[in-house]
C-alpha cells in the first residue's frame, strides 16, 4: 500500500468491491468461426479470409476445439456447465469489428457458477463464463489508422468474477491464480502484455459494513499485474475523496493511463452504447452433452490447488513454498524432477527452498532464462545442493557457487574446486587456525573469561577472515567452544 | 415447350441432354440467349451483369468438361443468379449503391454446386436493394418491367430472376426468398417459384437480410427443370451451420401422386385480402383439386394476423444488424465528402450508400432491438412466430398441403406504392408464413386474370423438407390444369 493509503482513513470508513471480468485467448490451432490460423505478430491481414473479414455473404462455423478448450476452463473452477446455450450478437460500430457485431454468448452462457480459492483461503465466486470472437486491432501510425484483423475471430473466453475482491491485493492474487489455471490446462498462454490474456476492472466503495453496493466504474487498459494494482489502488482513493467530499461517484468507464499513473474517464453511463443484443440467427444452439463434457473431464490435469496439497502431504515442504512451486505448471514439474533425480540423501525441503529462493531468484532476473530454457540445468543445480547437504560447502559457498555457474555456467565442484570453497570440517586444521587467533587476541579471550560471552562472535569473525570462511561453521563453534573451555579451567 | 410470352423455347432438361448429345448445339443455345439478352434485356433491365466475355469463357471451360466426359448432369444449362448472392469473378452489388464496384473473392456454394454440375452463369439479376421490396423497384440500377405487360412491376426482391426466366433469357433463376421474395415475383411473371425448407439449400455466399428466414429458391418453366435445379444446390453445407442434414433433394424420384388421397387445407385467411379476380382463377384451381377426388377443406388459423408484423419486426432486426458491416471502412462504397470524425464516416457513407426502403428498415431494425424497446417488439414477434409454428404442425398433421394464392393481387403498375411502403408490405400477407416456419412453399401459375390480364400464381405449401411432395402436386397441377 501507498504511504497516503496508511495515512487516509479509508480502510476504516469504506470498503472497496471489486470485480474482474478476464478476457482468454484460447490457443487453438484456428480461429473461431473459420479456418484462419491464428498466430502472434504476422504481417497485418495475413491471417484473414472472407469469414473473418465480414465479407457479405459469409457464414460463422463453429471451432470444436475452441469449446472443448472453454469447457475445460468451466470444469476447472467447478462450474456448471449448461447442456444447452446460445451465441448472440452484441453490436457496434468499430472498424476493428468488421461485421459491425460481435458473436458472443449473451443471457444463455454455456457457463455459469464456479469459482477460485485464494492462497489465504478466501473463495472468489464466478458469475459466468462465456465464449466469443476477439476484434481485430486499430493500428495509429503517422500516415493514418489502419486495421489488423489478424486478431479478428480469434476465440477469447471471458470470465466475470462476481463482485467480491475486497482489495487491490486479493485481485492480482486473484488474476495469477486463474492465469495458473489457463496455463495448467494449456489453453491461454495467460500474456498480459501480449494481450492474450486481458482484464477489465469494475470497482465500488461501500460504507463499512454496509451491503449497498456504490455507484461503480470499470476501468480498462490494464496490461500489467502492476497497472492492475496501481490502477485499483488509484481508483479505491480516487472514489473515497469524492465520497469523503460530499459528491458522487458517477458511474463511468474510466481508462488507466499507466504514463500518469491515474485513471480518466472514458465515458458515462449515459453515452453507454446500446449493444441490441439478440441470438446470433446463423448459429444453432450450442448443445454440450454429457458424454463429451466427462471426457474432457476425466483428461484433465493436475491443477494448482490439488497439485500444492499434495506437494504439501509428500514433499514436507511449506505452505508458502507449495504455493510458489505450484503457481506454474513448469516450475512444479521442474522441481519434481530434482525431487525425482536427487540422490536419497538429500532432504526434499532442501530443494524446495533453493528453488524458490536463488533458483527463482536468478531466473527472474533474466527473461532469456525460461523453464523451457534453462540457463542451469537441473542435474548442475542438483550436484550443487548435494554439496551444500552433505556440508561440503557452506549455505554462503553454495550461493557463490550458484551465481558463478549463472554467470559462466559450468560444473559445481569444479567451480568448487577453483575458487576454494570446500567446507574444511577436519577439526585438527580447524584447532590449529583458533589456536592462532585466540593467542593474538589476549585481551577478549580475558574479557571472554570474565564472563562476557558475546565476544565469542569476535573469534568466529577473526577466524573467517583468516582462513578464508570455508571452515564448517558447526565444527568451528565446537572447536572454539572446547579451547575456550580448557583455557577458562587453567 | 412455350413460355408463358407463348415463345417456343427450350427446357432446362431439352439444352441438358441436346449439349450432351451434339457438341454445337452448347453454341446455339448460348448464342440464342446472349443475342435475346443484347436486344431485349435492356428494356426488361432484369439484368444487372451480363458479360459475352465471362459466357465465352464458361464456354470453354465446360467444352473441355464435356471432353474429358465428366458427370454434368446440369451441362450447359444457363442459370441466372440474382445479384445478392456471390459468382466469383461477377460483381456482387445487391442493387445498391454501397457496393456498386463489389467483387466477392469467392462464389456462394449453390453457384459452385452449379457450375461443379456444368450449367453456365449466364448472368446476375436485378432486385430490390438487399432484396428488400416487392416489386424491384428500389434498385440502384433503376426498376425491373414486368415481360408481359412492361407497364407493370415483375414483383420482388427477386423481380430479375423471375423476369428473366418469364422473357425467355434463361431456362432457370437462383433468387433468394426472405417473405416472399421469389413465390411473389414469379407469381406476377407466371413462373414458377420455389422457396425451399430452410436448410435446404446452403445460405452461404447469400447477401443476408434476414438470416432465420433467407433461403435461396428457384425460378424455373416447368416442375421437371425445377426439380433439375434445385436437386443440384440442395443438400447440407458445412460452411452453413443453418444447413440441413437430411440428403439432398432428389430429381430422380417421383412419387406417384394419388390425388384422391390428397388432403388440402384451403388457407380461408388468405382469402379475404384477395381481389375477386384473383380469388376467381383461385377457385378454379380449389375446383380442379376437388374433380380430382382430393379431400378438400377449408382451413381457419387466426393467428396469420399477427404474422405480417411479426415477420417485419424479425426481419428488419436482423437485417439492421446483417447491413451493419456496410461501413465504408473495408470495403465498398466510402463517402466523398470531408469526413471529420469516425462517425461522420459510417453516417455520411451509409446515409449516401443506402437507398430509402433499407435505410427505414435499418432504423426500424434498430428501434426493435433497442434497450427498452425489445421486449416489446422483437420478443413479442418471436413469440408470434412460436405460435405459427405449432399452428401450422398441427395442420399438418391434418393436411397433406396448404393452398391459397400467392399474392392478394396480380402485379401492380409500376409507381403505384412509392409513397407507401405499408401497403407493399402487406402485399406478403400470403408468403411470410413459410418463412417464419421454415416449411417449404411454391407459386405455380393459375391462370390469367380476366380483369388485368396478368397471371394468377397458385401457392402450394408443405410440411417441412417436403419438397419432394410439393414437386409432385405442382407438377400434377401444372399438367392437368388450364
Amino acid at each position: 500500500m501507498t504511504k497516503r493509503a496508511q495515512n487516509n482513513q479509508l480502510t476504516g470508513k469504506y470498503e472497496p468491491v471489486i470485480g474482474l471480468e478476464v478476457h482468454c485467448q484460447l490457443k487453438t490451432r484456428t480461429k473461431l468461426f473459420c479456418s484462419c490460423p491464428q498466430s502472434f505478430a504476422q504481417t497485418p491481414n495475413s491471417n484473414v479470409c472472407p469469414v473473418c473479414s465480414g465479407a457479405p455473404g459469409v457464414l460463422p462455423v463453429l471451432n470444436k476445439k475452441a469449446v472443448d478448450y472453454a469447457i475445460k476452463m468451466a470444469l476447472a473452477v467447478g462450474a456448471k456447465i449448461n447442456p444447452e446455450s446460445v451465441f448472440a450478437r452484441k453490436q457496434y460500430f468499430y472498424p476493428d469489428l468488421p461485421k459491425g457485431y460481435q458473436i458472443t454468448q449473451f443471457d444463455k452462457p454455456y457457463c455459469e457458477g464456479g469459482g477460485v480459492r485464494l492462497a489465504g483461503g478466501k473463495y472468489i465466486p464466478l458469475t459466468r463464463i462465456h465464449l466469443e470472437e476477439d476484434a481485430g486491432k486499430s493500428v495509429h501510425s503517422a500516415e493514418g489508422t489502419f486495421v489488423d484483423l489478424n486478431r479478428a475471430g480469434i476465440p477469447l473466453i471471458e470470465i466475470v468474477s462476481e463482485p467480491s475482491i475486497s482489495s487491490p491485493q486479493e485481485a492480482s492474487e486473484y488474476l495469477k491464480k486463474l492465469r495458473a489455471i489457463v496455463r495448467y490446462l494449456g489453453i491461454c498462454d495467460g500474456n498480459l502484455e501480449e494481450g492474450s490474456f486481458r482484464c477489465d476492472a469494475n470497482v465500488s466503495l461501500k460504507p463499512k459494513g454496509s451491503k449497498k453496493l456504490g455507484a461503480r466504474c470499470e476501468i480498462k487498459n490494464l496490461n500489467s499485474f502492476r497497472n492492475i494494482e496501481k490502477s485499483l489502488v488509484y481508483e479505491i482513493y480516487r472514489q473515497a475523496d469524492l465520497l469523503d467530499a460530499g459528491q458522487r461517484v458517477a458511474v463511468q468507464t474510466r481508462l488507466w493511463d499507466p504514463a500518469l499513473s491515474r485513471t480518466k474517464a472514458m465515458r458515462d453511463k449515459e453515452e453507454s452504447e446500446d449493444y441490441r443484443y439478440f441470438p446470433e440467427p446463423d448459429l444453432p444452439r450450442l448443445f454440450l452433452e454429457k458424454e463429451r463434457v466427462s471426457s474432457i473431464d476425466a483428461s484433465l490435469p493436475e491443477l494448482p490447488d490439488a497439485k500444492g496439497e499434495r506437494f504439501l502431504k509428500d514433499y514436507l515442504i511449506n505452505y508458502e513454498e507449495s504455493q510458489i512451486l505450484t503457481s506454474d505448471r513448469d516450475l512444479a514439474s521442474f522441481f519434481e524432477t530434482l525431487v525425482a533425480k536427487r540422490s536419497e540423501s538429500l532432504p526434499i525441503p532442501l530443494i524446495a527452498r533453493w528453488v524458490c529462493g536463488e533458483y527463482l531468484r536468478e531466473m527472474r532476473a533474466d527473461e532469456a532464462w525460461t523453464l523451457k530454457n534453462l540457463r542451469v540445468p537441473g542435474d548442475k543445480f542438483l550436484l550443487l545442493l548435494e554439496c551444500v547437504a552433505q556440508q561440503k560447502i557452506s549455505q554462503r559457498a553454495g550461493k557463490k557457487v550458484f551465481k558463478l555457474m549463472v554467470a559462466e555456467g559450468g560444473d559445481p565442484l569444479d567451480l568448487i574446486r577453483r575458487e576454494k570453497l570446500e567446507q574444511v570440517s577436519d577439526k585438527s586444521i580447524i584447532k590449529k587456525a583458533c589456536e592462532e587467533i585466540l593467542h593474538k587476541s589476549k585481551a577478549q579471550v580475558d574479557e571472554y573469561l570474565s564472563g562476557k560471552e558475546k565476544v565469542f562472535a569476535y573469534f568466529v569473525g577473526q577466524v573467517l577472515r583468516q582462513t578464508g570462511g570455508n571452515f564448517n561453521p558447526q565444527s568451528l563453534n565446537e572447536v572454539l567452544k572446547e579451547l575456550l573451555q580448557e583455557k577458562k579451567k587453567q | 415447350m412455350t413460355n408463358s410470352l407463348g415463345e417456343r423455347l427450350w427446357t432446362g432438361e431439352e439444352i441438358v441432354s441436346g449439349v450432351k448429345e451434339d457438341r454445337s448445339f452448347l453454341d446455339q443455345v448460348l448464342n440464342f440467349y446472349c443475342s435475346k439478352i443484347k436486344k431485349e434485356g435492356p428494356e426488361i433491365n432484369c439484368f444487372t451483369f451480363f458479360s459475352e466475355s465471362a459466357l465465352a469463357q464458361q464456354q470453354s471451360v465446360l467444352r473441355q468438361r464435356i471432353e474429358a466426359k465428366e458427370d454434368l448432369p446440369l451441362a450447359g444449362l444457363p442459370v441466372s443468379v440474382k445479384d445478392n448472392i456471390a459468382v466469383e469473378g461477377m460483381p456482387l452489388t445487391c442493387a445498391s449503391k454501397i457496393l456498386e464496384n463489389y467483387y466477392p473473392s469467392y462464389s456462394a456454394t449453390a453457384v459452385e454446386r452449379l457450375v461443379k454440375a456444368g450449367a453456365i452463369i449466364i448472368g446476375k439479376t436485378n432486385l430490390d436493394e438487399f432484396a428488400m421490396g416487392s416489386s424491384s423497384e428500389y434498385s440502384y440500377f433503376g426498376p425491373v418491367k414486368n415481360p408481359r405487360d412492361k407497364r407493370k412491376v415483375s414483383g420482388g426482391s427477386s423481380g430479375g430472376s423471375a423476369a428473366s426466366v418469364a422473357g425467355g433469357f434463361c431456362p432457370v433463376a437462383l433468387g433468394s426468398d426472405t417473405g416472399g421474395s421469389v413465390r411473389q415475383p414469379a407469381s406476377f411473371c407466371g413462373v414458377l417459384g420455389l422457396k425451399p425448407s430452410y436448410g435446404r439449400v446452403s445460405r452461404y455466399g447469400l447477401t443476408a437480410f434476414g438470416s432465420s428466414l433467407d433461403q435461396i429458391g428457384v425460378f424455373a418453366n416447368n416442375s421437371r427443370d425445377l426439380s433439375l435445379i434445385l436437386n443440384a444446390v440442395s443438400g447440407q453445407d458445412k460452411k452453413d451451420s443453418t444447413s440441413s442434414a437430411l440428403p439432398p433433394f432428389s430429381a430422380e424420384k417421383h412419387e406417384s401422386l394419388q390425388p384422391e388421397k390428397l388432403k388440402v387445407g384451403i388457407l380461408q385467411d388468405f382469402l379475404k385480402p384477395a381481389s375477386a379476380d384473383v380469388i376467381e382463377s383461385f377457385a378454379k384451381a380449389e375446383e380442379f383439386f376437388k374433380n380430382q377426388g382430393a379431400q378438400v377443406q377449408d382451413v381457419f388459423f387466426p393467428e396469420l394476423q399477427y404474422s405480417v408484423p411479426a415477420y417485419y419486426i424479425i426481419a428488419t432486426a436482423e437485417a439492421s444488424s446483417n447491413l451493419s458491416r456496410y461501413d465504408g471502412a473495408r470495403y465498398g462504397f466510402r463517402s466523398k465528402g470531408r469526413l471529420n470524425s469516425l462517425g461522420e464516416m459510417y453516417k455520411q457513407s451509409r446515409s449516401q450508400g443506402f437507398g430509402e426502403e433499407v435505410t427505414r428498415r435499418i432504423i426500424l431494425g434498430a428501434f426493435v432491438l433497442s434497450e427498452g424497446y425489445s421486449d416489446k417488439y422483437y420478443q413479442k414477434a418471436t413469440k408470434v412466430r412460436k405460435l405459427l409454428l405449432s399452428g401450422i404442425n398441427k395442420l399438418f398433421d391434418k393436411y397433406d398441403i396448404l393452398l391459397s394464392p400467392t399474392t392478394p393481387t396480380t402485379a401492380f403498375d409500376l409507381g403505384s406504392h412509392g409513397q407507401d411502403p405499408v401497403s407493399m408490405y402487406s402485399s406478403d400477407v400470403c408468403t411470410v408464413l413459410a418463412n417464419l416456419t421454415g416449411v417449404p412453399s411454391l407459386s405455380v401459375p393459375c391462370g390469367v386474370s380476366e380483369k388485368t390480364k396478368m397471371p394468377v400464381g397458385l401457392q402450394i405449401i408443405a410440411n417441412r423438407n417436403q419438397e419432394q411432395k410439393l414437386m409432385s402436386v405442382s407438377s400434377f397441377f401444372q399438367q392437368g390444369f388450364c
